[in-house]
């Protein structure tokens, strides 16, 4: 199956790993292949009574030291950490049981197809050399289809060509949540024997998609809104881990974390640019390609004291890509935290008294799809199957936690990609070929170590 | 090997982790991050012996069998004590971490204790330890076959299950310990907790015959439990102050 260039755009823009943006520009969200994680911004303005009103149990310290002097700054920023870890493993764990559980019980995924026009050379070679070669060739031509893409993104960004950005995305996610969710409907059905007729199929088809475009590109419950993001990446993981030939999939993974490193870090790095011209004209930077943790909350403008209900959600109405439940905020600070659904667009009054905002984490979906590709690989292929898998799922949270660490203490732009898949590419290959003999053995006399 | 005999060993094998892991870690962020750690470090000193392992297998004869399995038990033994070398270097991490820790939990109210991170270290050591001893089993266990088909033991799969749960509990219980005794600087403890590990280790390669090996690994089990409920501040006024205020609670209740 030949993918189209939009689906590989998606998995392009989808790499990013955010935190909440600066009080006063918005959020930094990264697009293009390479993840981010963007530190910037941790820190609102100085919190309201309302917000200290808002004590709970969980949230005390932070609303306190909130309205202390702003050189607490730091502290504040490090404060941030655990909840926010925790806000992103579950999410990528979710997505990462979703795609083994595919991998694990059906076998379309693991069956040899084709490959992608990306990576056109096969692995079936006679010897190693070439087959190494053939792999190697494969990752330049991937990686190089990515660097474009990003770049003629960030282009596209520059000369404000918003309308074809946004054209592209839908479509893209029109076909991830309408035609590859059939496909994947179809071999579980496959799978499990399961006996469905055409109209029925269509009825839900059609709802499941129509509600994730919506919920996804316009508003929605933030959960679902999650939900629908996590299964969209797993939607895109399988594919990459059904088309991509073995060898040409682990140097992939290994070319994309450098690149994300260097596309992030260095000076002229086309996500460094695109964040910075986000940030320049203080504006989100797309929906759909960003799993954020929260949604935005902002404390009422009305005279009314804090303690009373939360408002309902404001959205910032002059982002022109216009996504509004992506801005985020960091939903424990409040009491009550319903899904509420964001409301119109209405644009955000600075009120005289100063609005308290958290924002949330915010990781790529790239990220995601990458994350999962590791370790579905690791599931689909390793022989020492469960253990291998396991091994690489910490290595990976691991990785993900040493990520936010250095979000917290560096307030910046990250890539999440490196650690991570430097972990997990280890961890794979040293438990499937030291540790599997190893513990193999041990179970067969049942010796516990 | 039916579903039943899956989801028996399963809960048998990881039920007392996963409710301890709901009850006491999965509210608080932090523990969560320092279980996952924990695992983590008890992978690397896995590694780090599979590795002594297979090198040590490479370069000796293949087909002997003798040898092979002399080698497999060196490999154990460099296993455990690779392991207890790991825990040491968590505890060290996590203490000076410590500070750090608390800045980086929200609620300053909840900084955690030692003794927390001790339990939590060991439980994560013992969920990633027996994940790896069981899971395999585990699948193998939805499909098809006959146990002990070659005339061994048929309670292949109930044994690997009780030793499971044994070991991830001792896990915990010796991380209490462990750490107790790294913070009162009594190096006996960490004597006496390696040299328990590798009993209970040791005692395994007797395996065939289970009443060798998983009696003496409940009774450690037990004496652990007790050790460790002490040396975190337990007492027996304790015990008893919480069985009364559970019967007040109770005898309230009906009466109101």
């Amino acid at each position: 199956m030949n993918t189209s260039d939009s689906e590989e755009e998606l998995c392009n823009e989808r790499t990013s790993l955010l935190t909440g943006s600066p009080p006063l520009s918005s959020y930094h969200v990264e697009t293009g292949l390479p993840s981010s994680v963007d530190t910037q911004t941790k820190r609102c303005r100085p919190v309201t009574n309302q917000s200290n009103n808002r004590e709970t149990h969980h949230e005390g310290e932070s609303v306190e030291r909130d309205s202390t002097a702003d050189g607490e700054d730091e502290e504040l920023s490090l404060k941030y950490g655990a909840k926010h870890v925790i806000m992103l493993f579950v999410p990528v764990t979710l997505c990462m049981i979703v795609v083994i559980a595919t991998i694990k019980s059906v076998s379309f995924y693991t069956e040899k197809g084709g490959q992608l026009i990306y990576t056109p050379f096969t692995e079936d070679t006679t010897s190693v050399g070439q087959r190494l070669l053939n792999s190697i060739l494969n990752t330049l031509i991937m990686i190089s289809v990515i660097v474009v893409m990003t770049i003629f993104l960030v282009v596209l960004y520059k000369y404000r060509c918003y309308k074809f950005i946004h054209g592209w995305l839908i479509l893209s996610s029109l076909m991830l949540l309408f035609w590859f969710s059939f496909l994947y409907l179809g071999e579980v059905f496959k799978t499990y024997n399961v006996a469905m007729d055409y109209p029925t199929l269509a009825l839900v088809i059609w709802n499941f998609g129509a509600v994730g475009m919506v919920c996804i590109h316009w508003k929605g419950p933030l959960h679902l809104q999650q939900a629908y993001l996590i299964m969209i990446s797993a939607l895109m993981a399988l594919v990459f881990i059904k088309y991509l030939p073995e060898w040409s999939a682990w140097v992939i993974l290994g070319a994309i974390s450098v690149y994300d490193l260097i596309a992030v870090l260095c000076p002229k790095g086309p996500l460094r640019m695109l964040v910075e011209t986000a940030q320049e004209r203080n504006e989100p930077i797309f929906p759909a390609l960003i799993y954020s943790s929260a949604m935005i909350w902002m404390v009422g403008m009305t005279e009314q004291s804090a303690v009373q209900q939360p408002s309902h959600q404001e959205r910032n109405s002059d982002e022109e890509v216009g996504q509004s439940h992506h801005d985020n905020t960091e939903d424990n600070r409040n009491m009550v935290v319903p899904e509420t659904e964001v409301h119109g667009a209405q644009s955000r009054t600075s009120s005289a008294e100063e609005l308290e905002e958290e924002r949330g984490i915010k990781l790529g979906l790239g990220d995601f799809i990458f994350y999962s590709v590791l370790v579905g690989k690791a599931s689909a292929t390793a022989s020492g199957d469960w253990n291998t898998t396991l091994a690489c799922f910490v290595a990976i949270l691991i990785g993900l936690c040493l990520t936010l660490l250095l979000l917290a203490i560096f307030k910046k732009a990250l890539p999440a990609l490196p650690i991570s898949i430097t972990f997990g590419l280890v961890f794979y290959f040293s438990t499937d070929n030291l540790v599997r003999p190893f513990m193999d053995n041990l179970a067969t006399h049942q010796f516990y170590i | 090997m039916t579903v039943a005999v899956f989801f028996g060993c399963s809960f048998i094998a990881f039920g007392p982790a996963f409710a301890l892991f709901i009850f006491t870690i999965a509210r608080d962020p932090l523990r969560v991050i320092i279980l996952i750690a924990g695992a983590f470090f008890w992978l690397l000193s896995l590694l780090l012996s599979s590795l002594v392992w297979f090198i040590a297998m490479k370069a000796s004869n293949d087909k002997d069998q003798q040898l092979q399995r002399g080698l497999l038990i060196f490999g154990v033994m460099f296993s455990v004590l690779l392991q207890e070398v790991f825990r040491f270097a968590y505890y060290k991490l996590l203490r000076k971490a410590s500070d750090g820790l608390a800045a980086l939990s929200e609620d300053e109210r909840s900084h955690i204790s030692v003794q927390q991170m001790a339990y939590v270290a060991g439980l994560g050591f013992g969920i990633m330890s027996g994940a790896f001893s069981m899971i395999n089993i585990l699948a193998d266990s939805l499909g098809p076959g006959i146990v002990g088909i070659h005339g061994e033991s048929q309670y292949f799969f109930l044994t690997s299950a009780f030793m499971t749960m044994a070991v991830t509990l001792l896990h915990t219980f010796w991380g209490v310990v462990f750490f107790d005794g790294c913070e009162n600087r009594r190096w006996w403890v960490i004597a006496v907790v390696v040299a328990l590990h590798l009993l209970v280790s040791g005692l395994t390669f007797l395996n065939p015959i289970y009443e060798g090996s998983l009696p003496p690994a409940y009774v450690i089990l037990v004496s652990m439990a007790v050790w460790a409920f002490f040396s975190c501040g337990g007492s027996l006024q304790n015990i008893q102050q919480f069985l009364t205020c559970w019967k007040n609670d109770a005898g309230s209740e009906v009466a109101s």
